[in-house]
């Protein structure tokens, strides 16, 4: 073996070694990717499940507390504002003014001691306090997720390919209004 | 996340790789001992033999048998909503993915574990007495700690663990029996002396392997709990919620050794044959609970990995890492959230209740200080030590006290003889303060007082009041 192929040949090695270097990378990337796309969906989870309680709740409220229909109407309103939002500003927002609503609604649900005993009722509260939980923890999953991504396509060596390849930076799910995190209080 | 999850295959990886090692090593070793130097690849095979058979055995069975053994019987969503939605809420919080199978243990022992080797079987099974005891937020970090050796593996690399830990006290039992029994063949006078010293050597290593074996497997069951620990502090963003449980469960775990088995012990959150005890020994498959607690307690606001390892060298002063580098390299400190709202009458007149011994005590002149830890540290007022201990976490207090100016060196203050210079103290919060002026009186500062100084009533001094 002359000299001059044991060089082609080591160069041809490093190029090999390199290309699966960048591969192993560029599926790491894509990996992460899917999973905050994956994490971005389960939010949406969430709210819609939230969005199907929804008309339940109000009909057993509307069963013992018929003369509350002020607070009813803001709830059911809301709702159809947010299942039909779009993007995620507006989508924010309507959520947002679905807790607020929801909210009122556990405040004005206080006053009436038959409904606040009734198991359906009871049951639903459960329903209710686990979905705000939810929906808060699946938020909060996705920003990790997200934090994850962005470190690892700013950080040496895998900013390379991920400026090759076209990688950007995802953006974190920011709450506009802190009241859409709170779970409505409900004082027995 | 994924971070602590490769951290752990590596450290695993590594692990396995050294026990293994081990393993070939000592069958080889033994072989040798036998009959000569033919015996050693022979050993080494026979060694890793009996390894495989020990995994099928242990794999077979699966998750059943374990869950079988503890009498554990799987719900659905109607029998315990607030259990099974807990568990939904810490498998979207950890990244699971897919639903572990919940199974319910019927007893009074409050205790729970997770099983499953590949994150899509996962199992959690929690006690009645457990689901008794427990409030949501607490409830929350046990799931979220069992959840966490699901998504870390922990199950898994624990049963190769013990598998090895298995075959190696096997191999150096049935060398130290046949060496007992038989004296052995040796295959002519191949090397006498060589012979010897293998033979002392052999005899030797049956006897520390195992020992050393066992010693590195609870080891490492130990930083699993804590790593574990950590992630669940993460994903509940509320430490005190795990911490609490912990003193919970084990405040209550005196009688019930009998019911404990011994082979479930290490999956448990705390292992029930172990519980009483004030220090981690060499063969515990779990830390102390309290320095679990105190670690959780020590992490301030905060949640994240950083804080959990600031937290735990703090309390052990320990040198070494507990969680591996590239999780600590991926993120920065991550701040907790606060407790949720507890609904029912019984908190709420129990908090109700507290204010009002709160209020008594101020009038009497007591001194109040709020740990992080929630307790609220009634100070006498003549009291005269600078620093006090908080009962419940240990956590050490200043007793506030109000501050002279730094203007000490006015050509004139000597003159003024015991200085009559305002003093000065500043607000930590808008809620109810109380320090104590220079001349040792309390004074109490209520949410609603909002004036520039006060008057010290014994010394009549000025006091200046700084805001947040």
């Amino acid at each position: 073996m002359t000299p001059i192929v044991l060089f082609l040949l080591a160069i041809v090695a490093a190029v090999v070694v390199v290309a699966v270097w960048a591969v192993g990378i560029y599926n790491g990337l894509v990996r992460l990717r899917n999973q905050v796309k994956n994490a971005w969906s389960q939010i949406d989870v969430q709210l819609k499940r939230r969005h199907d309680l929804i008309p339940n709740l109000v009909e057993t409220v509307k069963g013992y507390a018929g003369h509350e229909k002020q607070t009813l109407e803001n709830v059911t309103q809301a709702r159809t504002r947010a299942v039909s939002a779009t993007g995620v500003e507006a989508q924010g927002q309507a959520e947002g003014e679905l807790s607020s609503a929801l909210g009122r609604l556990m405040v004005v649900v206080e006053q009436y001691p038959d409904l606040k005993a009734n198991q359906n009722f009871l049951a639903l509260q459960e329903e209710l306090t686990s979905t705000e939980n939810r929906i808060g923890f699946s938020r909060q999953h996705y920003n990790d997720e997200v934090m994850t991504y962005n470190t690892r396509i700013q950080s040496f060596p895998q900013n390379i390919i991920a400026g090759m390849f076209s990688f950007v930076k995802e953006a974190f799910f920011e709450i506009q209004d802190e009241k859409a995190r709170e779970v409505p209080k409900v004082q027995f | 996340m994924w971070e602590a999850i490769h951290d752990n295959v590596r450290r695993s990886r590594l692990l396995i790789g050294f026990m293994g090692a081990l393993l070939v090593g000592l069958g080889a070793l033994f072989g040798m001992a036998y009959a000569g130097a033919d015996g050693a690849v022979a050993g080494a095979i026979a060694a890793l033999a009996l390894w495989l058979i020990l995994w099928l055995v242990a794999t077979a069975g699966g998750e059943q048998v374990v869950l079988m053994s503890a009498r554990a019987r799987q719900i659905r969503k109607e029998d315990s909503p607030r259990l099974w939605n807990v568990v939904e809420e810490m498998t979207i919080a950890s990244g699971l993915g897919t639903l572990p199978k919940i199974y319910i243990i019927d007893d009074e022992m409050p205790n729970a574990f997770a099983t499953g080797r590949k994150p899509e079987n996962g199992c959690v099974a929690v006690t009645s007495g457990l689901l008794r005891r427990l409030n949501r937020d607490e409830l929350q970090g046990v799931i979220a700690h069992e959840i966490a050796h699901i998504k870390n593996l922990d199950v898994r690399f624990m049963t190769i663990a013990a598998v090895m830990v298995g075959s190696i006290v096997m191999i150096a039992d049935i060398f130290l029996r046949s060496m007992w029994f038989g004296g052995g063949r040796r295959s002519g006078g191949k090397g006498g002396q060589g012979q010897v010293i293998v033979l002392v050597l052999a005899l030797g290593g049956a006897i520390l392997a195992p020992i050393f074996a066992q010693i590195l497997y609870f080891a490492c069951s130990r930083k699993r709990e804590f790593l574990a620990d950590a992630s669940a502090a993460r994903f509940t963003r509320f430490p005190e919620g795990l911490a609490s449980a912990l003193e919970k469960i084990s405040g209550n775990l005196g009688n019930s050794r009998k019911q404990a088995l011994r082979s479930l012990a290490p999956m448990y959150i705390i292992n029930p044959l172990q519980a009483a005890r004030s220090s981690a020994g060499l063969f515990s498959t779990h830390p102390v609970t309290q320095r679990r607690v105190a670690i959780l307690r020590a992490m301030g606001g905060n949640a994240g990995w950083v804080d959990y390892e600031r937290a735990y060298k703090k309390v052990t002063g320990s040198p070494e890492a507990c969680l591996g580098q590239k999780t600590l390299a991926s993120e920065k400190s991550v701040s907790a959230r606060a407790a949720s709202p507890e609904a029912g009458t019984k908190q709420d007149a129990v908090a109700r209740a507290r204010e009002v011994t709160d209020l008594i005590d101020r009038l009497a002149e007591f001194l109040l200080i709020g740990c992080v830890c929630g307790v609220r540290i009634k100070v006498p007022p003549n009291f005269d030590r600078e620093s006090v201990r908080c009962p419940k976490c240990g956590r050490t207090h200043d007793v506030p006290r109000a501050e002279q100016d730094a203007q000490a060196d006015k050509p004139d203050a000597a003159e003024q003889g015991p200085s009559t210079e305002p003093l000065r103290y500043r607000r930590q919060g808008r809620g109810w303060e109380s320090f104590k002026c220079s001349c040792g009186k309390v004074q109490q500062l209520s949410p609603a007082f909002e004036v520039r100084a006060i008057t010290c009533r014994k010394c009549h001094r000025k006091i200046e009041i700084a805001g947040p």
